[in-house]
């Protein structure tokens, strides 16, 4: 490795973070820089719908890194600068500033942006989304003069900023197009606790309804329904899904397909290239599929791959996924992708605040929604890994110990 | 800034000043020590900071909210001043701190 080399990431990102210190950390000697279209240093994002929106946390605390961490480091940022192109052939980046910056060595971290609502009144001031720490600042403005708001979208996003936006004292209505909350990512039982949770907390739950449009001439001032059902509201939140950033990639010649194309060692199909986090679609060994996942700790792994592949160490990404969410004083914790269950079986008394659903496909445990059950999660992942039939009766059972399902290694 | 000595499990010393108000998990992760890895960024989500913080220190750190001392339950090698570094913020009292890591976060 020649210190005269280069290794540039675009994304200020998790994944970004993780991958430049695990570069310095595999003995990577050249410059490193990292690209960010957002002006901050990368930040913890998983709060901003969380402690960060509810006004439990600053601005400082969301750091990712203390900046003198970078300095540590030698790691320089260009902030507030969009990459315009990548010039494979003569290894140049395109900057919207008019620079290039050259690079021996390239990572893509560019993550995912909030997937935009059009029908009419979406520009609108006090609509917002939710991705961006300048996002939620904005979602605070609102909020500070907003007596009600409108979500559209009832997955974790939305019930996330629905708990937080209730904390600041703004009536909220949710409105779910399907006939359930979380309908896509998780059990019918889960989806109906989060539905009760959030009844109890005073939030208005309007299922099977569809926003056709936000209604105001400068500022919001409710949400039509179609049918000439109108919620009156002053500021509206759209969180319905993210898509991956992979326009650069793409147009740069890469492989993308719903994300951008990465092996187990998170190379793309450039032999400089590596790519980490939101914006992959890779290979789960564990799973025996390729994904894309919205998650950090995703990011983070993957991001540690990517790293030793740019400094010519062979560590193979397979991690099992999870996720958690806090809503309330409610903690879940996700263990596993549920995707392919055919069976659930419920730990506890899902009508409490404390239980867990297992999903389960041919007795084997595939995933685990863990409500206010941490114990329970740290055995779900290893029951998971174990990949064997498993005897449901004690997963039901209170009073079986789970642990005694773990096989010793 | 209080000085906390963090010692990882192969003998590495890092004598670090963490300002008040971080956690032990911040103050790891912004001097690159290796025996935090933090999956979850500081949400008592995870249980990958486990640390064990030098008795004469304990009191000073209070002891586990009721999901902490259930997560940590569910790891190997705790002793009984074991914490998660992400819940323990750092204060004055915390001065010249010894935070042990354990060999492994899994």
């Amino acid at each position: 490795m020649s210190n005269t080399e280069s290794a540039v990431v675009i994304g200020g990102s998790h994944a970004a973070v993780q991958l430049v210190i695990s570069l310095r950390q595999n003995g990577w000697e050249g410059s490193i820089s990292i690209i960010s279209d957002e002006p901050h240093l990368p930040y913890h994002r998983p709060p901003l719908s969380k402690a960060y929106l509810a006004g439990d946390i600053s601005e400082d605390q969301l750091a990712l890194r203390a900046s003198a961490a970078y300095e540590k480091l030698d790691v320089s940022f260009k902030l507030g600068v969009t990459v315009v192109a990548i010039d494979t052939e003569n290894r140049q980046l395109q900057l919207d500033s008019g620079e290039t910056v050259h690079f021996s060595k390239l990572a893509l971290c560019t993550g995912a942006r909030a997937r935009p609502l059009a029908i009419a009144g979406a520009d609108l001031q006090a609509v917002h989304y939710l991705r961006t720490m300048d996002d939620v600042k904005g979602i605070q403005q609102s909020a500070a003069s907003a007596k009600s708001a409108v979500i559209i979208g009832g997955g974790y996003i939305g019930l996330e900023t629905a708990a937080s936006l209730t904390k600041l004292g703004v009536a909220v209505t949710v409105l779910e197009t399907e006939s359930r909350l979380l309908q896509r990512v998780a059990s019918e039982t889960t989806s109906e606790f989060y539905l009760r949770l959030h009844q109890e907390q005073g939030v208005r739950v309007k299922l099977n309804t569809q926003a056709s449009a936000i209604l105001g001439e400068t500022s919001v001032t409710g949400v039509s329904c179609g049918d000439k059902h109108i919620i009156d509201a002053d500021m509206v939140i759209i969180g319905i899904g993210v898509i991956p950033n992979t326009e650069l990639a793409k147009d740069a010649g890469l492989a993308v397909d719903n994300g951008i194309l990465v092996n187990e060692f998170a190379q793309t199909s450039h032999a400089d290239i590596v790519a980490a986090g939101d914006c992959t679609n890779h290979p789960n060994a564990l799973l025996g599929r390729t994904l894309r996942l919205e998650s950090v700790p995703n990011a983070t792994e993957q991001a540690k791959t990517a790293a030793a592949s740019l400094c010519g160490i062979e560590k193979p990404y397979s991690e099992l996924p999870w996720f958690w969410s806090d809503q309330y004083d409610v903690k879940l914790q996700i263990a596993g992708i549920n995707q392919g269950y055919t069976d659930v079986t419920i730990r506890g008394d899902k009508t409490s605040r404390s239980f867990t659903v297992f999903y389960l496909n041919n007795s084997k445990i595939l995933a685990a929604d863990c409500i206010n059950r941490p114990k329970d999660f740290m055995l779900a992942k290893k029951l998971i890994l174990q990949n064997k039939s498993i005897d449901t009766t004690v997963l039901a059972d209170e009073t079986a110990e789970l642990k005694t399902l773990i096989t010793e290694q | 800034m209080p000085v906390i000595n963090y010692i990882e499990a192969d003998g590495t010393e890092y004598s670090v000043n963490v300002a008040e108000g971080v956690s032990l998990m911040q103050g790891a992760l912004d001097n690159m020590i290796d025996g935090i890895i933090a999956e979850c960024g500081g949400c008592c989500v995870c249980c990958t900071c486990h640390c064990m913080i030098d008795p004469a220190w304990s009191d000073a750190a209070g002891s586990a909210a009721a999901d902490e001392a259930e997560m940590l339950e569910m790891v190997d090698n705790t002793e009984e001043t074991s914490r998660l570094a992400c819940q323990v913020k750092v204060t004055s009292a915390m001065e010249g701190m010894v935070v042990r890591l354990p060999e492994s976060q899994y």
